[in-house]
């Protein structure tokens, strides 16, 4: 016997934790002397009052879509992928030479170049991790994280020395051409008749990224792989036992983990900056491990939480300009929603499911 | 009429929906070995943890010695008399067994003293009880048998009068298994009162002065142990007749199926597990493996099953089987119809967080029959799933339910059903009815005759004789990886195979 209903486990833990987050983060905006009830009206409004916000609310959404996806399979097979910052990091590398290197005659096939080579990075990027734990046992949060500093390194290196156009100061590559550049929301919905910011970064990526949440949502449910990769996931003898090798599916499992991440560059990369900036992630690739366990590692909870955090990036933004709430107190509030939604899932849960029983044996 | 030494009034438990004791009384005399005997799930081990304060009752009292006593934990159960040996035991394996002894009941900070208190005591509490162990052996030193006794003597420090023993027999051989029944035995003339919690019948029968049988969570009868049959209690557990030895025909053994040849194990840590056997199962006969846990007959499975690499030779139907690389994967086996029932359903024939629809493809899950292009074909496997659920009775018989949510007997037939089902040549069976009740045990052993006599060959791993015994045409045992020797059913007894299961070589015994 299930100890609650799934929807409690779905829908009401994380909403109580979201709330306990906002409760506290208000206190803390009280105790800087601030007014939290002025400060929501401002983040709502700021994030999702305009098309403008909503067009910057979409684009990190866009982000967190894609990292909170990689991280999600990742937790399928019980692997603990976090390192999906330096993942997209090698991505925005990939995308960054096809759009530079190879003249496309238009931005729909350089997409599809862009996203082919976005994935082949991450994946590459993550398969020493990957390879390292399957074949030597190399704890994979280990590894993960050091392979994001020297991605960070390495990026580093290639943007200062290898790939900055002669002549400049600014360890970047020189600027897409404008045969790649991607439409933003504004340009594909204008033609339909509704207008949207034109300033505002949302691009034909954000698309891309629902699309993913379909694929990996067949893939872990619908095919046979994602049947191998949840049965390891659960039970490592039980796999040995069925003949699911358990190094082919931590290799597999963790190559599409690192692809998902990767694929996130086609959104800051080729549609936002339209070059390759040196900290192009801006720690997207950790938000992705708290939108994972948010949204329960099922893509469409990945999608909702997705949306959420993207609303708390630009919400925040917004409170950062606008108020003298300082830039840090927005981390502050990003880092409970956090803390409650993934570390502190099990305060949360076992009142609940105390309740639960206990409503159970009153019915019963 | 004497005050019993324990008596429980109308003790109600409930863990949300499910009621574990349902207002159980019972009274144990003092002096006496109380058996209490109930399927798996039946609340026999709910009943003890209640009396041993790990839960407090719902609703009911607990008398000790004539008083009204409350157990809230385990520190006000000692202090009431109160000794309980769990079935897995409690003890720090790199401590000897003073050290052990001593662990939790230490008077003040230094601990030399306490230690030369607790030798002196130990010392005649040995003499007393004849519970011999040396004190400053290691845990990891001794057998289990020995730390079973420790676990005795550990209560016993404590000033128990009385002992509870939870499925004491399970690691045991047959032969230690009857040292404890004198240990408890002595215990009893020295005026201790003992509860005996066990699902074995012969145990009942052989060290009970009085015996209670509980049924989903109710008691159903107390009754002195002199006055009835273990066909009686087997009916009061299930609350229908149960037939307790499997009817079978003679078998009619055909050519060779497997053929195991100098087999050699070695595990992980460099251990030699399987140190060189050779054995032949023919078709139509289930060759039983006896042996205590541990003596390599789990590897043995494993390798045949596709789960660790082995040396030596191994030939399925004249042709040879690879027992290392990827061509010696659960998944080649499979391929040459081999099917294999876990010893460890939940850890491996199973995965709990599954649908049933799930776990029964688990294994065959790249079966063409399962697939749709790409996609796996969920349809047809769920009805497969149906059909399998109602020809094995799986009860509930929902495909949905997830296979944590099914009773270990329901969980077991979920496996048996998708192994044998496959129609497979050879059957490896490892523990098929550890933690299944009696009314299931009669299904799956059915099930393997009945393959059996469609002239398959089935290998058998058990560590209850009984079901050796009654299901085996043939009987190995296996003892520190070696085979000590074979023997048939009929021309055996407990006793040959005891001796040799302890490792006493075949001629000797």
């Amino acid at each position: 016997m299930d100890k609650m209903p799934k929807w409690a486990d779905v829908v009401l833990i994380p909403l109580i934790s979201l709330i306990l987050a906002a409760i506290l983060s208000a206190l803390v905006i009280l105790g800087i002397g601030e007014d939290p009830v002025a400060a929501v009206k401002l983040m709502v409004s700021g994030a999702l009052g305009s098309t403008y916000g909503w067009g910057y609310t979409l684009y990190y959404a866009t982000n967190f879509v894609f990292t909170g996806l990689a991280v999600a399979v990742a937790f399928h097979a019980r692997l603990f992928n976090i390192g999906g910052e330096g993942q997209a990091m090698l991505g925005g590398l990939g995308v960054a030479m096809v759009c530079l290197y190879v003249p496309w005659p238009h931005w729909s096939i350089a997409l599809l170049a862009a996203m082919a080579a976005a994935m082949v990075f991450g994946a590459a990027w993550a398969a020493i991790p990957a390879y390292l734990q399957a074949k030597r046992g190399s704890h994979i949060v280990i590894t993960t994280i050091m392979f994001n500093f020297i991605a960070a390194a390495f990026l580093n290196y290639m943007l200062v020395n290898v790939m900055r156009p002669e002549g400049s100061m600014d360890p970047a590559t020189e600027r897409f051409p404008e045969a790649v550049h991607l439409p933003t929301l504004h340009e594909l919905l204008a033609p339909i008749g509704i207008s949207f910011s034109k300033a505002a970064p949302a691009n034909v990526s954000f698309l891309v990224a629902i699309l993913a949440c379909f694929v990996v949502w067949a893939l872990i449910w619908r095919t046979r792989l994602g049947y191998e990769i949840r049965a390891y996931g659960h039970s490592e003898t039980g796999a040995l036992y069925a003949g699911i090798s358990p190094v082919r599916i931590t290799i597999v499992t963790m190559l599409i983990s690192g692809a998902l991440a990767g694929l996130m560059a086609i959104n800051n990369v080729m549609g936002e900056a339209e070059r390759l900036v040196l900290n192009s992630t801006e720690g997207a690739g950790f938000i992705g491990i708290a939108v994972a366990l948010m949204g329960r590692s099922h893509p469409f909870g990945v999608f909702l939480a997705a949306l959420l955090f993207g609303f708390l990036y630009q919400g925040g933004a917004e409170l950062a300009l606008w108020t003298s709430i300082p830039r840090e107190l927005i981390v502050v509030i990003q880092a409970l929603v956090i803390l409650f939604t993934g570390a502190l899932d099990n305060m949360v849960r076992m009142p609940l499911e105390k309740l639960f029983l206990s409503l159970r044996k009153g019915s019963a | 009429m004497t005050v019993p030494a324990i008596e429980l009034k109308g003790i109600s438990k409930s863990f949300g929906p499910v009621q574990a004791n349902k207002n159980i009384s019972i009274s144990v005399a003092p002096g006496t070995i109380h058996g209490i005997i109930g399927e798996n799930g039946a609340g026999k081990s709910t009943l003890m943890s209640i009396l041993y304060g790990f839960y407090k009752a719902d609703a009911g009292e607990i008398w000790i010695n004539g008083e009204k006593t409350e157990i809230p934990d385990s520190q006000a159960a000692i202090a009431a008399g109160i000794g309980m040996v769990f079935q897995h035991f409690k003890l720090v394996e790199n401590f000897t067994v003073l050290e052990n002894i001593v662990l939790g009941a230490e008077d003040g900070g230094l601990l030399a003293p306490s230690l030369a208190k607790a030798r002196k005591e130990l010392e005649d509490l040995e003499e007393e009880y004849e519970l011999f162990v040396d004190p400053d052996k290691r845990i990891d030193e001794i057998g289990v048998g020995m730390q079973q006794r420790v676990e005795i003597l550990k209560a016993l420090y404590r000033k128990a009068e009385i002992l509870i023993l939870d499925e004491p027999t399970g690691v045991l051989t047959p032969a230690e298994a009857d040292q404890l029944f004198r240990i408890l035995h002595r215990l009893k003339e020295e005026g201790k009162t003992i509860i005996l919690i066990t699902h074995k019948l012969r145990e009942i029968m052989e060290a009970t002065d009085t015996v209670s049988v509980m049924r989903r969570g109710e008691m159903t009868a107390t009754v002195k142990t002199s006055e009835t049959s273990p066909e009686q209690l087997a009916e009061l557990m299930v609350g229908r007749k149960v037939l307790l030895r499997v009817d079978k025909a003679p078998a009619k053994p055909g050519k060779p199926i497997l053929e195991i040849e100098n087999l050699r194990v070695t595990d992980e840590a460099g251990v030699e597990r399987v140190k060189g056997i050779d054995l032949t199962v023919r078709a139509g006969e289930i060759v039983g493996i006896a042996g205590v846990a541990g003596n390599g007959q789990s590897e043995l499975l494993e390798v045949l099953g596709g789960m660790r690499p082995a040396t030596g030779s191994i030939r399925l139907n004249g042709e040879s089987l690879p027992l290392s690389g990827p061509g010696a994967d659960g998944q080649a086996r499979r391929a040459r119809h081999i099917a294999h029932v876990p010893e460890d359903r939940q850890r491996e024939g199973l995965i709990m967080e599954f649908h049933a629809w799930e776990n029964v493809a688990f294994g065959y899950h790249r079966d063409p029959a399962y697939q749709r292009g790409i996609f796996m074909d969920n349809a047809a496997l769920r009805a497969d799933t149906e059909r399998k659920i109602e020809k094995f009775d799986v009860r509930p018989a929902d495909a949905w339910l997830a296979a944590k949510n099914f009773s270990g007997g329901n969980q077991q037939k979920i496996v048996v059903a998708r192994e044998i089902e496959r129609n497979p040549d050879l059957l490896l069976v490892g523990q098929p009815t550890r933690g299944v009740d009696i009314g299931a045990i009669e299904f799956i052993h059915k099930q393997i005759v009945a393959l059996r006599d469609q002239g398959k060959a089935i290998l058998l791993v058990s560590v209850e004789l009984e079901e050796i015994f009654s299901l085996s045409d043939r009987i190995a045992v296996m003892f520190d990886g070696h085979i000590m020797g074979e023997r048939l059913p009929h021309e055996t007894d407990e006793r040959e195979l005891g001796l040799l299961m302890a490792g006493v070589a075949g001629e000797a015994a």
